[in-house]
C-alpha cells in the first residue's frame, strides 16, 4: 500500500478538518467543546487515586492505562478483559531482522532530504535501544515521524492552520549500532493542537517505533522534550499515571551532544521490555 | 562503548498510541505483500478491525510476523525493500477507511513438530494507548490446536476468536474486536510484568 493511499483514508477524529474549529468549536463525535478545564480535573481525580492506591501498597505502574477515560478516543479502543498470561512461542521469542539494503543512508538526517533547509530549530537526537537486561539491541530499526517546527504534519488530513514545511517531511528511519545506538537529525518540532477538547495542545513530540531481539518487544511510543508546558494538560502524556514512569519518555538536553554553531543536542536512552530468549541462543544466530 | 554499559533504570519505557499521522511515515511499498499477490503460494489475510461500540476502526495499523510454509522462523533482511523472492516473514498493513487490512502470505507451518501454526500480530490505532498482541492460528490442525497451551486456556468461544477461518479460494479471515463482547483475547507475555 503506498504512503498516498495511507493519507486518503485517515478519517482521524483528532486532525483538525477546518481552520475554522480554532474559533469556533464544533461538537463532533468527541465532544470537542468540552473545556481543557473539564479534562484536567479528570487528569487530576485519577492522579489522586493512583497515588493514595501507591501510598496503601500498590505497585507502581510503568505503561500508559489503556483504558484512559481523558483520552476520549481510547474509550471504545480498549480491551476490557484481562490479557491472557502467555509463554511466548518459537516465533515470538524472534525478531524481523532489518539491514542496509532496507534503509537509505541519509535517512537518519530529517534536514537533508529535500532541496532546501527546513525552517526551525535544528537538533539532534540520539540514544541507545536497550532490552530489559540492559544489553544493546543491535543492527534494529527504529522509525520516527513528528510535526515540523510550527506543529503542522504533512499528513494531509492535518489542516491546522500553521504552515507546511516544503523542505521537511518529518520522517526517519535507521539501524542501531553495534552497542544499540542511533541519531537522528531534526527539527524541534511544535506543539500541535487536536479535538479531544477544546483548545487541546500535544506537549511537542517525535513518534518512536522500535523492534527488539524478540517480537514480544515491539513497541512504538512518543519522546517529549524536557519543561514542556503542556506536560500537566496531556491526556496522552498523563495516561501513564506514575510521574517517574512518565519522565522516562522525556528526553535530556545534553551539551555534549549540542554542537557549535550547528544544533542543539538531545539524549534519550530506550529500554525495552525484557527479552525471553536466553543471550547463548542470541549467539547461536550471529 | 562496553557491550553492558551499565545504565541506571532498566524499567521499560511506556508505549504510547501511534496517534492519527502514522500514515506518511510507516506504510511504505508492498508492505502487506510477504510474498507478491496471485504467486503460487500467496494466501490472501484479511479482516475488519472493530470497537466496542462495534464500529470499523479506520485508523489502525497492524503487522505480522510469522515462520514460513516449513515452520523457518526466517532470518532475512529486505522488509522494507521486497525484492519479490525473499521471504522474510513481516508485513504492515495500514487498514483502509472501513477498517479492512489485507496480507499477501503463505500458510505458517509449525516451528516444531505437534505444534499449531499461527502468525504472530500486533495492533497498533489511534485511541489505543499501547500496542496489543495476538495470535492467528490455522484452522486446519484440530489435533495440534487442541494441545496449544494459549488455546486450551480459553474457553470455547474465545477459543474460535483467535482461529482464522478459510475461505474456499485458501484465504484465511480474522477480525480484530478492540472491545465488547465478543472481544478478541490479547496476549501478555511475561516480559510484559512490571
Amino acid at each position: 500500500m503506498s504512503p498516498q493511499q495511507n493519507s486518503d483514508v485517515d478519517e482521524s477524529a483528532e486532525a483538525f478538518t477546518s481552520p475554522t474549529v480554532i474559533d469556533q468549536p464544533v461538537k463532533g463525535p468527541d465532544d470537542a467543546a468540552e473545556s481543557q478545564a473539564t479534562l484536567s480535573a479528570e487528569i487530576e481525580s485519577i492522579e489522586t487515586q493512583y497515588k493514595q492506591d501507591v501510598a496503601g501498597g500498590k505497585k507502581p505502574e510503568t505503561q500508559p492505562r489503556l483504558d484512559y477515560r481523558p483520552y476520549r478516543s481510547s474509550i471504545l479502543r480498549h480491551p476490557t478483559k484481562d490479557p491472557r498470561h502467555t509463554d511466548p512461542e518459537t516465533i515470538e521469542l524472534f525478531s524481523p531482522a532489518f539491514g542496509h539494503r532496507d534503509i537509505g543512508t541519509l535517512e537518519s538526517d530529517l534536514t537533508i532530504q529535500a532541496d532546501g533547509e527546513p525552517i526551525g530549530e535544528r537538533i539532534r537526537v540520539t540514544g541507545r535501544v536497550l532490552d530489559g537486561e540492559g544489553r544493546p539491541v543491535r543492527g534494529q530499526l527504529v522509525e520516527i515521524w513528528q510535526a515540523n517546527s510550527a506543529g503542522r504534519y504533512i499528513h494531509k488530513r492535518d489542516q491546522h492552520p500553521a504552515p507546511i514545511d516544503p523542505n521537511f517531511t518529518g520522517v526517519g528511519r535507521t539501524l542501531t549500532g553495534d552497542d544499540g545506538s542511533y541519531s537522528f537529525t531534526t527539527i524541534k518540532p511544535g506543539p500541535y493542537p487536536w479535538k479531544n477538547h477544546h483548545n487541546a495542545w500535544r506537549p511537542a513530540h517525535i513518534h518512536f517505533s522500535l523492534f527488539g531481539s524478540e517480537f514480544t518487544q515491539r513497541m512504538i511510543t512518543q519522546m517529549y522534550f524536557p519543561g514542556d508546558p503542556l506536560f500537566a494538560l496531556d491526556p496522552i502524556y498523563q495516561s501513564i499515571t506514575d510521574q517517574k514512569a512518565r519522565d522516562r519518555l522525556v528526553a535530556t538536553y545534553d551539551h555534549n551532544i549540542t554542537e557549535h554553531e550547528f544544533l542543539m543536542g538531545y539524549n534519550w536512552d530506550i529500554v525495552l521490555t525484557g527479552a525471553n530468549r536466553t543471550w547463548m541462543e542470541e549467539e547461536d544466530d550471529d | 562503548m562496553t557491550e553492558t554499559t551499565p545504565t541506571t533504570d532498566l524499567t521499560p519505557t511506556p508505549g504510547q498510541t501511534v496517534g492519527p499521522f502514522y500514515g506518511y511515515a510507516m506504510p511504505y511499498e508492498h508492505d502487506n505483500e510477504l510474498v507478491p499477490p496471485g504467486s503460487a503460494r500467496a494466501v490472501q489475510l484479511t479482516g475488519t478491525v472493530y470497537d466496542g461500540a462495534g464500529e470499523r476502526v479506520p485508523d489502525a495499523i497492524l503487522e505480522i510476523w510469522q515462520p514460513d510454509e516449513n515452520g523457518e522462523v526466517p532470518r532475512k533482511t529486505g522488509s522494507l525493500l521486497r525484492n519479490g523472492f525473499t521471504f522474510t516473514g513481516f508485513g504492515r498493513a495500514a487498514v483502509d477507511p472501513e477498517g479492512e487490512f489485507s496480507f499477501s502470505t503463505v500458510n505458517p507451518g509449525p516451528t516444531e513438530a505437534g505444534k499449531a501454526p499461527f502468525i504472530s500480530l500486533v495492533i497498533f490505532a489511534r485511541g489505543l494507548l499501547n500496542r496489543l498482541f495476538t495470535r492467528i492460528y490455522l484452522p486446519e490442525d484440530t489435533e495440534a490446536l487442541a494441545a496449544d497451551p494459549l488455546l486450551s486456556s480459553l474457553d470455547e468461544d474465545e477459543r474460535a476468536r483467535l482461529v482464522a477461518t478459510r475461505g474456499a479460494d485458501g484465504s484465511l479471515h480474522f477480525d480484530i474486536r478492540l472491545q465488547g463482547e465478543e472481544e478478541t483475547p490479547f496476549l501478555r507475555f511475561p516480559s510484559h510484568e512490571d
